[in-house]
C-alpha cells in the first residue's frame, strides 16, 4: 500500500466531512432515524464526533491497526456509543450499522476522487472497507461484553439477594431458599448460614425450600451437606417447606432424609423449634 | 513443644486447642486424654475448637477418633465451637463426626453434658435402688 493511498482516506474524511455527515445520517438505519428510542440531535452530534474522531485518528496515515494508540478516542466513543445503544434496547446489528452505513457516502466519495485511477481506487476502496469492518466489529463486541457485564451483575445480585438468612425467635434462624439449587448457591448458603449461626448463636435453624422448585439428588446431597455442617457446629436444621410433588420425588429417588427433621411448611417447622428450645408457652395466644 | 492443656473441672475434662493443630501434637493430645479419663474417671468430655480454622483430613479424623475414645471410655463428649469454616470442610472430606455431640459454645456445651452426665447418674441411681 502506497503512502498516497494512505492519505486518501484522511483527505477525504476532512475536505467533505460536512457532506459525509448528511449522507451517512440518511443512510443509517430506519431505526435509528423515526424511532423514539433516540433523538435526531443526539445521533447526529455522535455521527460528527465519530467522524471528526475518525479523521484524527487516520491523520498519521494509519488506516489499518484500530487497536493502535490513534484510535483510543475513536473507540472509546464506540464504546460509549454501543453501550448507551444496548441499554436503549436496539439489537448489536442495529448497533453496528451505525458504523457499516458510513461505507456507501464514504466509497461514493473515494470513488469520485479517485475516479482516474482504477488501482488507486481499488487498493484505496480496500483499506477503507477494512477500517470499517474492523470498526464495525469493534461495536459489536463492545455490545456483546456490556451485555455480559449485565449479565454478570445481576447474576451476583440474585445470588445475594437469595439467601437472606433471618431471625425469627430468639434461638431460631429461618433461611427461605428461592430458585435452584446448585452447587454455587449451596456454598454461598451454607456460609451465610452458618455465618449467621456463630454470629446469634442459634440453636435452631429452619431451612425453607418452599421455593425451591425442584429437588434431584444432588439438591438434596447439598441440603445434606448444610445440615451436617450445621449439626457439626452445634446447631440444629429442620427442613420445611416440602410440597407434596417434592415428597415425592424424594422417596422415588431413594434420598435418605431420616436423619434430619422435615416439616410441611414453614409454621410447623416454627412450632417445633419453639418446643426443641423451651419457648413454646411463650407463644401461646390469650385465647388458646 | 506445645502441649494441648486438659484441665479438670469436677467430674468433666476441659480439652481446649488453642494452637495450630499438627499431627504429632493430635496424636499426643489422644493418648494424654484418654490417660486422663481412665485416671480421674471423668463422666464427660467437653473439647473446645473455636480457635482452630485450619483441619485437614488427618486432623478431622482425630478430632472424631478422640471423640469415639472417650466415648468408649464411657465419658460423654462434646465438641464446641466449630468455625463455619472448618464445618464445611469436615463436611465436604466427609467427616460428618456421627454420634458426637456438638454445641455452639462452651456454655452450651457445659449444659449439655451436665445434663447428660445427670440423666446418666439417676439411671445408676434407679438401677442400684433397684439391685439392692
Amino acid at each position: 500500500m502506497s503512502a498516497a493511498t494512505n492519505t486518501v482516506i484522511p483527505r477525504i474524511l476532512k475536505t467533505y466531512e460536512a457532506e459525509l455527515l448528511d449522507e451517512w445520517l440518511r443512510e443509517q438505519p430506519a431505526g435509528f432515524r423515526s424511532s423514539t428510542k433516540i433523538k435526531d440531535g443526539e445521533l447526529r452530534q455522535q455521527s460528527a464526533e465519530f467522524l471528526s474522531l475518525l479523521q484524527q485518528a487516520t491523520q498519521g496515515g494509519n488506516i489499518t491497526d484500530v487497536q493502535g494508540v490513534s484510535y483510543e478516542r475513536v473507540r472509546d466513543l464506540l464504546g460509549d456509543i454501543s453501550r448507551s445503544r444496548g441499554l436503549q434496547g436496539f439489537s448489536p446489528s442495529e448497533t453496528a450499522m451505525f458504523v457499516f452505513s458510513l461505507k456507501r457516502p464514504l466509497f461514493a466519495r473515494i470513488r469520485k476522487e479517485l475516479a482516474t485511477d482504477a488501482d488507486g481506487l481499488a487498493a484505496v476502496m480496500w483499506s477503507a472497507t477494512e477500517l470499517l469492518d474492523k470498526l464495525g466489529l469493534f461495536t459489536t463486541e463492545f455490545y456483546q461484553k456490556s451485555r455480559e457485564e449485565v449479565i454478570t451483575r445481576q447474576q451476583e445480585e440474585l445470588l445475594e439477594l437469595s439467601t437472606p438468612v433471618v431471625k425469627l425467635w430468639d434461638g431460631i434462624l429461618a433461611l427461605p431458599m428461592i430458585g435452584t439449587l446448585d452447587s454455587n448457591r449451596t456454598q454461598i448458603v451454607m456460609e451465610a448460614l452458618l455465618q449467621r449461626i456463630v454470629e446469634t448463636g442459634a440453636e435452631i435453624a429452619i431451612i425453607d425450600i418452599t421455593g425451591v422448585p425442584t429437588v434431584d439428588t444432588l439438591t438434596a446431597q447439598h441440603l445434606l451437606k448444610t445440615v451436617t455442617a450445621a449439626r457439626l457446629m452445634g446447631a440444629d436444621c429442620i427442613i420445611s417447606g416440602i410440597r407434596p410433588q417434592i415428597a415425592q420425588t424424594i422417596v422415588h429417588l431413594g434420598v435418605d432424609l431420616s436423619a434430619v427433621t422435615t416439616k410441611a411448611t414453614l409454621g410447623d417447622a416454627f412450632r417445633r423449634a419453639l418446643e426443641m428450645t423451651g419457648q413454646r408457652n411463650k407463644l401461646s395466644r390469650p385465647s388458646a | 513443644m506445645n502441649r494441648i492443656p486438659i484441665l479438670k473441672l469436677r467430674n468433666l475434662l476441659l480439652v481446649t486447642i488453642q494452637v495450630d493443630m499438627h499431627d504429632q501434637l493430635a496424636l499426643q493430645l489422644q493418648d494424654e486424654l484418654t490417660t486422663r479419663i481412665s485416671e480421674t474417671g471423668a463422666r464427660g468430655v467437653l473439647i473446645d475448637i473455636s480457635s482452630l480454622d485450619i483441619v485437614d483430613s488427618f486432623i478431622g479424623r482425630m478430632i472424631s477418633n478422640i471423640a469415639a475414645m472417650a466415648r468408649v471410655l464411657d465419658a460423654k463428649t462434646v465438641v464446641v465451637g466449630m468455625q463455619p469454616a472448618v464445618a464445611i470442610t469436615l463436611v465436604e472430606l466427609g467427616l460428618t463426626l456421627p454420634g458426637v455431640r456438638t454445641a455452639l459454645n462452651v456454655d452450651k456445651g457445659m449444659a449439655m453434658l451436665e445434663s447428660a452426665t445427670r440423666e446418666s447418674e439417676d439411671v445408676q441411681a434407679v438401677d442400684a435402688s433397684h439391685t439392692e
